[in-house]
């Protein structure tokens, strides 16, 4: 099977049905790409297929629609993306283990909302737990990458 | 950005024979007896001279130990080393090193005690000291309790220092400058003209002369680093997804494994069969561990199909089987026999109490699961004479000792990769799933294993935080509160962790009443037992252990007396607190909250809570509004002190993250056991703090206390109470209970 992921291409050697997580974890030692609770109630498997923020537990192989990005393709420590930025200016992440779902996420609703309000943000991002409680900075980091997106 | 930062292997500390020159820093190549765990390896002529500080033509690499499991303790035990060595921690490489005795921590065995923390007097502090010699004696390297700060923060600029003066002293010889003529910055000897030599270069000088060990530490007007606001060292890596956890090991020719174990903890196997699993995709076999069976497969996703299709007969624990019969458990356990501890008993309670209307009330505080983040994970190599191990913990040299134990290899060569965990709170002082991955290893040698647990057996498996209840009687007299006198029962957590990764230490088990016979107040009839049930399921250190629960029977037991006696909550806290650092925080929060009151206008409530736990007193107040959906929780204020500041950023994520903790478990989270199994397997069914529920935080850390301490768990518990005692005020309807939403909604 082909996947195509931060623009590149990958072949797998793995049953349609195996979630697109595993394919990535373990198939492909794509490992920023965190396993939660497998059920779509956490978030940290978050990814992106054809721009679209996809819990990737969820995801059967066979399933695969479109191009994926996972937070590699977002940006990288030497070129960050926006939010990034703000994850990092915010001092976001304590453990950081829900981070980049978090910031995938985010990248959605910002994508679609350019200036979100607190309600707005806390729909969007609701689905994404945080056992550590970074909420607080979560919430300023997307206003603030959001404002940073619009100045861009 | 995108600095040289590496956690460094094992390779680092064997591999230094091959380096010329090199040269390991620290406090205690002098004044303890302590091995030097650097010294190993190390060429002829060479000097170690300690724990903390290596110095190579190289690099610098600072030995962190504590274990980062979110709480950034990397970045501080880091920037306390930088402080005095005049480096950019950032340019050094951070290694956790390898569990050794060097790297004990006193402060956690002296903070175990049944005294009081704001207790400074003489017994107290012999006792302390003496619990401190235990733990070095030991070697005990735990993290928790809120105590890496605490311990280890004069440990580590003094190790800074002392490398800073030996290099310089280096430099001195080299140069045949006086020693008063140099200086340091950025990692360099700076001479009088101008010159640097790098301390890179200075390493093979500095191991051999004498190190300089008589150093003042710099107050903290001179600091450039510390208690200022800076960048945590991990924070890049964790925004960008290039933080490699215990979880995300990768090795040639690696395999991946997960664990079944039977849902009655501490039942055996009867019998099984392994036959369709073994049929199953990718599969490799399946092996016997410690509490179930384990498959072996190509990829943790085969794994987990093929566990749920091993067919099992279990045996049955010894635990009763369901929450009903446990809360009878403890309710029979409020007898004379299971009394465990009175370390406060103050006045006359019982005339107190016969000379007034006694107000009485039950509390009840469920299991709770930690549930991190990150599922529990260990990769292990077994090899013909040598153990590897990746994985995140709490107590290293348990982790070590367990691994000789399990494959017969000597403890010398078990190697620990300890790594960053995506969460804990305290789950990770317990090593099961690492003996569990060491056994599937070794049925395996040479090739790595992944073990990786579902999220469903990290919910089930836990060692949670014990059930608990209370029972408080009080009275009140002209507008006071006169009388408390609070029962506590539960079975005893030291019992229960201690027999598992040490030895159940004698005496009563203060941290069955912590958060409740320590609270600083001056009630002139005041009495706090301990009662310890027996043991249930074998339960654990749960973010703040005895306090997440008795704070809440406490606080909320002695506002109910203050309701009783017409009087406002903060006012009368204030006037029976007995501790100036206590004092200055309720102050502080009431302040900051612009306190009035706890009505605060109708279909809103305003709460309050104290609590001194980790030697830290902190005071929330809580906001909260009925609205359509249930309860808001609008507002959190938080003030507390635990003295010199040095992280201020990552200090105030813990506040945060703590009192979050603190209130999602109580507004949702219990664990329910039904035929032994514990029903809530799940985020579905333990939720916590959802964004949505996050309320605005304002926080203020004092930092006027005299004693430096951790402040990763003293905001928990304090929550809870907080909660109740807003939602009291909003409705008039006293929660005695967790989780809170069994009898209201929240928005
Ligand atoms: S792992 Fe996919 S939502 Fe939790
Ligand atoms: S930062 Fe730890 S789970 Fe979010």
């Amino acid at each position: 099977m082909d996947l195509t992921i931060n623009g590149t291409s990958h072949t797998v050697d793995l049953p349609d049905d195996m979630p697109l997580l595993w394919a990535l974890r373990d198939g492909l030692n794509i490992t920023s790409v965190k396993y939660g609770c497998g059920i779509a109630q956490c978030g940290a498997c978050t990814v992106h297929i054809d721009g679209e923020a996809v819990r990737s537990c969820q995801v059967a192989l066979a399933d695969v629609w479109g191009e994926i990005t996972t937070i590699e393709g977002l940006g990288t420590p030497d070129a960050l993306h926006v939010i990034q930025a703000a994850w990092i200016e915010h001092q976001v992440a304590q453990c950081g283990y829900c981070q980049s779902g978090q910031m995938m996420q985010a990248a959605d609703l910002l994508e679609r909302n350019p200036e979100p309000s607190d309600e707005d943000i806390d729909a969007a991002m609701s689905g994404n737990l945080c056992r550590c409680g970074t909420y607080p900075r979560i919430r300023a980091a997307v206003h603030a990458a959001a404002s940073a997106m619009r100045e861009a | 950005m995108g600095r040289a930062r590496t956690i460094a292997r094992r390779s680092f500390l064997i591999g230094s024979a091959a380096i010329a020159g090199g040269v390991a820093f620290g406090a205690y190549f002098v004044t303890r007896p302590t091995p030097n765990p650097l010294l190993d390896g190390l060429a002829e002529g060479e000097a170690a001279l300690t724990p903390f500080v290596k110095i190579t033509p190289d690099g610098i690499t600072l030995i962190v130990p504590r274990a980062d499991v979110g709480q950034g303790i990397a970045s501080t035990q880091a920037m306390l080393i930088a402080e005095e060595l005049d480096i950019d921690p950032g340019m050094a490489t951070l290694d956790p090193g390898q569990p050794h005795r060097a790297y004990f921590n006193g402060t956690v065995a002296a903070d175990g005690l049944s005294f009081p923390g704001w207790d400074k007097g003489f017994v107290a502090e012999t006792v302390r000291d003496l619990m401190m010699n235990v733990a070095r004696l030991s070697g005990s390297q735990f993290t928790g309790g809120s105590s890496s700060t605490a311990d280890l923060h004069e440990t580590l600029r003094r190790a800074g220092a002392t490398a800073r003066e030996t290099l310089k002293a280096a430099a001195a010889a080299r140069t045949r400058l006086p020693i008063s003529d140099l200086r340091t910055e950025e990692g360099h000897v700076v001479l009088p003209d101008g010159g640097r030599i790098a301390y890179t270069d200075l390493a093979a000088d500095a191991a051999v002369i004498a190190p300089v060990t008589d150093v003042a530490l710099r107050p903290a007007s001179e600091w450039t680093r510390l208690g200022k606001p800076y960048q945590r060292l991990d924070i890049v890596a964790k925004s960008t997804g290039t933080q490699a956890y215990g979880i995300d090991v990768v090795l040639p020719g690696m395999l991946y494994a997960t664990v079944r174990a039977n849902p009655g903890r501490g039942g055996g196997l009867a019998d099984y069969s392994a036959d369709a699993a073994l049929a199953m995709q990718g599969v490799q076999s399946v092996v016997e561990v410690n509490e179930g069976l384990a498959v072996i497969a190509n990829n943790t996703w085969f794994a987990f199909q093929a566990a749920q299709a091993l067919e099992i007969d279990w045996l049955p624990p010894d635990y009763p089987a369901s929450s009903a019969e446990m809360w009878q458990a403890l309710s029979d356990a409020h007898a004379d026999e299971f009394r465990n501890s009175r370390l406060r008993d103050e006045g006359d309670v019982e005339r107190a109490l016969n000379r007034a209307t006694k107000i009485e009330s039950e509390y009840r505080t469920p299991f709770l699961a930690h549930a991190a983040l990150e599922p529990l994970s260990a990769t292990v190599l077994v090899e013909k004479n040598r153990v590897t191990i990746w994985t995140a913990t709490q107590v290293p040299h348990v982790v070590r000792d367990a691994a000789a134990e399990v494959t017969g290899i000597d403890a010398a060569n078990v190697i620990l990769h300890a790594l960053p965990a995506g969460g804990s709170f305290g789950r990770r002082l317990d090593h099961d799933y690492v003996v569990q991955a060491i056994q599937i290893a070794a049925s395996m040698p040479g090739t790595p294993i992944k073990t990786t647990w579902s999220r469903e057996e990290d919910m089930s498996h836990d060692f949670p935080r014990p059930l608990h209840m209370a029972r408080g009687r009080g009275t009140v007299e002209d507008g006071r509160v006169v009388a408390f006198d609070l029962d506590t029962i539960s079975p005893s957590l030291v019992a229960s962790w201690f027999g598992r990764v040490f030895i159940v230490p004698p005496g009563p088990d203060a941290m069955l009443v912590w958060g409740a016979f320590d609270q600083p107040y001056a009630i002139p009839n005041y009495r706090v037992t301990g009662y310890a049930a027996p043991p249930l399921v074998p339960v654990g250190s749960w973010r703040s252990p005895g306090a997440c629960s008795n704070s809440f029977f406490h606080e909320s037991f002695l506002s109910e007396l203050i309701h009783a006696a017409g009087a406002d909550p903060l006012e009368e806290r204030l006037r029976l607190i007995d501790h100036a650092d206590s004092r200055r925080v309720l102050e502080a929060v009431g302040e900051m909250a612009s306190w009035s009151g706890a009505d605060i206008g109708p279909r809103r409530g305003r709460g309050v809570a104290f609590a001194y736990t980790h030697g830290v007193p902190v005071a929330e107040v809580i906001d909260v509004t009925l609205t359509e959906q249930g309860i808001r929780i609008d507002e959190v204020w938080i003030a507390a002190d635990c003295g010199t500041v040095f992280d201020p950023v990552n200090a105030e994520a813990q506040l945060t993250g703590a009192a979050v903790y603190g209130l999602g478990h109580a507004m949702n989270c219990e664990l329910t056991y039904e035929n032994h199994a514990v029903q809530q397997t799940n985020f579905d069914a333990f939720e916590g703090m959802r964004l949505h529920h996050t309320p605005r935080f304002h926080t203020q850390l004092l930092g006027l206390a005299e004693r430096v301490r951790g402040i990763g768990e003293p905001a928990t518990a304090p929550a809870a109470p907080a909660l109740a005692d807003a939602i009291f005020a909003a409705t008039g309807r006293r929660l005695r209970e967790m989780p809170f939403n069994k009898f209201v909604d929240f928005a």
